[in-house]
């Protein structure tokens, strides 16, 4: 029997922003209300009984009940889980199932905060998926810098060995603090004994990763979305979202807004109107939708634009990890996007030419059209340059930069026709509100 | 008389052809520096180089099979074909005959992975390539021990401008892309420091010295030949 | 049916030397920073052949010739991203 959650939910945290609607915050239920602290085993099982799936229904229903739910990733990719699943399991070997909790992205916080806040929502959510694919080891990947979240994940797997769960090998695999260890083949590479750079692929880490066994490697909220599915089924999952993106996500926004924060949304919401209930303290100029990986979307375009990648994906943008910053009016795009791009630059893995020449271009260029009188061409030079980079590194990291400057030359246009015509405009050299953390020389960059 | 012109035609062939070969490895060795392998112009497309590294590798060998070919034919010396490959067995002077015996291999070794690079793969074929860093010297100390021309002007040129020659390749490759690791980079600048010095000092006080070709081989001797220069004749 | 071949590039390994672009330049161009463009048009025939030969002088033997089926799939594990993936996977 599926049982449905607790009608009466406890409100949402006092600094996320409330986005009224027929639904009820899921993921968010699980993050203690009113305390900073990791929900303990206990409460925890009392907003979440051990999922009746996993008493009553064989364990081979649970990659169909994934697919019929419709669950996509929430690291980026929007890959359906169902099927990574599935791929994983038919493979020759038996599986391992990785958590990628690394959240390189500045910009978001969501995945530290499921698991310092919600350590037991994301172990059920890779034990139901290790069952599901046949995975007898489970691997928690955090950057190092994460301290809590590393601490509060491993008392949670104390606490389980203490209340005598028995349970497959639950391990944190701690990982350097660059952006790209957190991609997949990167992961495995650092977990297989190498650094944590991104490796050529085919094949992937579905087909051949840890140990050259199948390894599946999800996001901490889709593991925790996978709990909640088997939990309660397909259907209650259905029950918000798009049809083709089913489901809540979270969102972590920041800027210019007075209620900042981890929030948990229907995906297809209206841009606007999560943009409105975070209470903006100044007008909108545009969004930075996906963080610093992410595009940017015009304050004017808000109102017709949803919160889901159907509504994205064509204008070039997508939800990626779901964090969104809101860039004032009086703040110039184009320095931010130079600064955003000059930050991209120096967190490159240093293995491809076109990506690490090819950011470098796209970073000088950026900061030569927003703080000088850059010549007209210099637009068609970073379109070139843009084109040209694409789809040509070992994976996709320069692809976001690309994404990013074109979305930028796209929404900041009449900024551009003013900076080539007149020079930086006053904001340019003054104001800038993005919170970017400092590039790191290469010498001090740790792989291991 | 015959026996006599025949036997120095092939002695000098022997000698030339070593110091030949030692000019080609030179040179071979110089443009196999990763920069200039790229290299090319609007004239040159950017295999030239790469493919006169190839050939002029290949020459070496040519020319070291009749340097091998002539040394055992003369029969002046006890010197038969397998000690070509299998060092320090000779019966004439087997240290610094085998010394080139050693260089012969490796030589092998890296033309032959070099042929089959695409089979066995860049890291594989890259150890095996950096034997001509030891092979080089190595095929030097031969023929300064071997050599009867080791204290002619003519040779100190040869040898001389060879070894500045490589010694700058060696130094320029510790300076270019791929770049190895700095400590590599340290052992490489020290043996660049210790083997010209002990190969130079080993010079000076052997085969520079009068007498050092005097030695006489331990075996006898195939036909009559007189030497023209130092040995007294059976 | 003709075997066509196809020519993939490990970005990594790729040191941006050029002479490939020489050698191929049917197939393969120079991005601004001397790093080549591979068009992954399938070949046969003598544009293989010199394909071949491109693959053997990369001096750090980056590139690598695939059998393309008759029906244009890739033999073997699939061969490549997505172009519009929004994370870092």
């Amino acid at each position: 029997m599926i049982t449905q959650p607790t009608p009466s939910a406890p409100p949402p945290p006092p600094s996320a922003p409330h986005v009224a609607g027929p639904h009820l915050p899921r993921l968010l239920t699980a993050v203690g209300q009113h305390d900073e602290r990791a929900m303990t085993l206990a409460s925890h099982r009392r907003t979440y009984p051990v999922p009746e799936m996993a008493r009553r229904q064989p364990i081979e229903s649970f990659i169909a009940a994934v697919e019929r739910s419709g669950l996509r990733g929430r690291g980026g990719a929007g890959f359906p889980t169902g099927r990574k699943l599935r791929s994983v399991s038919e493979g020759q070997s038996r599986p391992v199932v990785v958590v990628n909790g690394s959240e390189g992205e500045p910009a978001s916080g969501k995945d530290v905060l499921l698991l310092t806040r919600a350590p037991h929502l994301v172990i059920d959510g890779a034990l139901l998926a290790a069952a599901a694919v046949g995975a007898k080891e489970v691997m928690i990947c955090i950057e190092r810098d994460k301290q809590a979240a590393i601490r509060s994940i491993n008392g949670a797997i104390g606490e389980r060995i203490g209340a005598r769960e028995v349970m497959i090998p639950v391990r944190v695999r701690v990982i350097p603090p660059r952006y790209v260890a957190g991609e997949e083949s990167a992961l495995v590479h650092f977990i297989n004994g190498g650094e944590a750079r991104p490796t050529l692929t085919p094949p992937r880490p579905y087909q051949k990763g840890v140990d050259g066994r199948p390894t599946l490697i999800d996001n901490v909220e889709t593991l925790c979305h996978l709990a909640q599915v088997l939990r309660w089924g397909p259907a209650w999952f259905r029950g918000q979202g798009t049809d083709d993106e089913p489901g809540t996500m979270l969102l972590t926004i920041s800027g210019c807004l007075k209620r900042r924060g981890v929030c948990e949304v229907p995906i297809g919401m209206s841009m606007r109107t999560i943009v409105q209930a975070a209470e903006p303290t100044h007008e909108i100029g545009a969004l930075l939708v996906g963080g610093f990986y992410g595009t940017w979307i015009s304050a004017d375009d808000m109102g017709w634009i949803s919160m889901d990648n159907v509504s994205l994906r064509p204008i070039g943008s997508g939800l990626g990890c779901g964090a969104v910053i809101a860039s004032p009016r009086s703040v110039c795009g184009l320095i931010e996007t130079a600064r955003v791009v000059t930050w991209l630059a120096g967190e490159t893995a240093g293995q491809c030419g076109p990506c690490v020449h090819g950011l470098a271009a796209l970073a000088r260029g950026m900061t030569d059209l927003a703080t000088t009188r850059a010549p007209a061409e210099i637009v068609t030079q970073l379109q070139r340059w843009a084109g040209q980079i694409e789809g040509r590194g070992a994976c996709s990291f320069p692809d976001g930069a690309v994404r990013l400057v074109r979305s930028a030359l796209r929404v900041f246009a009449a900024d551009i026709a003013h900076h080539v015509h007149h020079g930086p405009c006053a904001a340019a050299v003054n104001r800038s509100m993005l919170k970017i953390p400092a590039t790191v020389p290469d010498r001090e960059k740790v792989w291991r | 008389m015959i026996a006599l012109t025949q036997s120095l035609a092939l002695w000098y062939f022997t000698r030339g052809s070593g110091a030949l070969s030692l000019v080609l490895l030179t040179v071979a060795f110089a443009l196999g520096t990763p920069t200039l392998l790229s290299w090319g112009s609007e004239r040159f497309p950017r295999l030239v180089i790469q493919l006169l590294h190839r050939n002029l590798s290949l020459l070496v060998v040519v020319f070291l099979f009749l340097h091998v070919a002539s040394t055992v034919v003369d029969g002046f010396a006890p010197i038969g074909w397998l000690d070509a490959i299998v060092p320090f067995g000779s019966g004439y002077r087997p240290v610094w005959l085998g010394f080139g015996a050693v260089a012969v291999d490796l030589l092998l070794a890296v033309i032959v992975t070099s042929l089959l690079r695409v089979r066995i793969g860049y890291q594989r074929w890259r150890w095996v390539h950096m034997l001509t860093y030891a092979m080089w010297p190595i095929a030097l100390v031969h023929g300064l021990g071997t050599g009867s021309d080791t204290r002619a002007p003519w040779m100190w040129w040869v040898d001389g401008l060879c070894s500045l020659v490589v010694l700058a390749a060696v130094i320029v490759r510790l300076h270019e892309r791929p770049m190895i690791s700095q400590r590599a980079r340290n052992l490489a600048l020290g043996a660049l420091f210790v083997v010209p010095l002990s190969v130079a000092a080993w010079t000076m006080v052997g085969p520079m010295k009068p007498g050092w070709q005097k030695k006489k081989p331990s075996q006898g001797m195939v036909g009559s030949v007189v030497v023209l220069s130092s040995a007294s004749p059976r | 049916m003709a075997v066509s071949f196809r020519l993939r590039l490990d970005p990594i390994a790729c040191d941006g030397r050029g002479v490939c672009a020489d050698l191929l330049p049917e197939r393969i161009d120079l991005d601004d920073w001397g790093y080549p463009i591979i068009d992954p048009t399938p070949m046969s025939g003598v544009t293989a052949q010199h394909a071949r030969r491109a693959v053997a002088a990369c001096p750090v033997l980056a590139l690598k010739l695939e059998l393309v089926q008759s029906s244009g799939s890739i033999r073997g594990s699939h061969a490549g991203r997505t172009s519009s993936s929004h994370s870092l996977r």
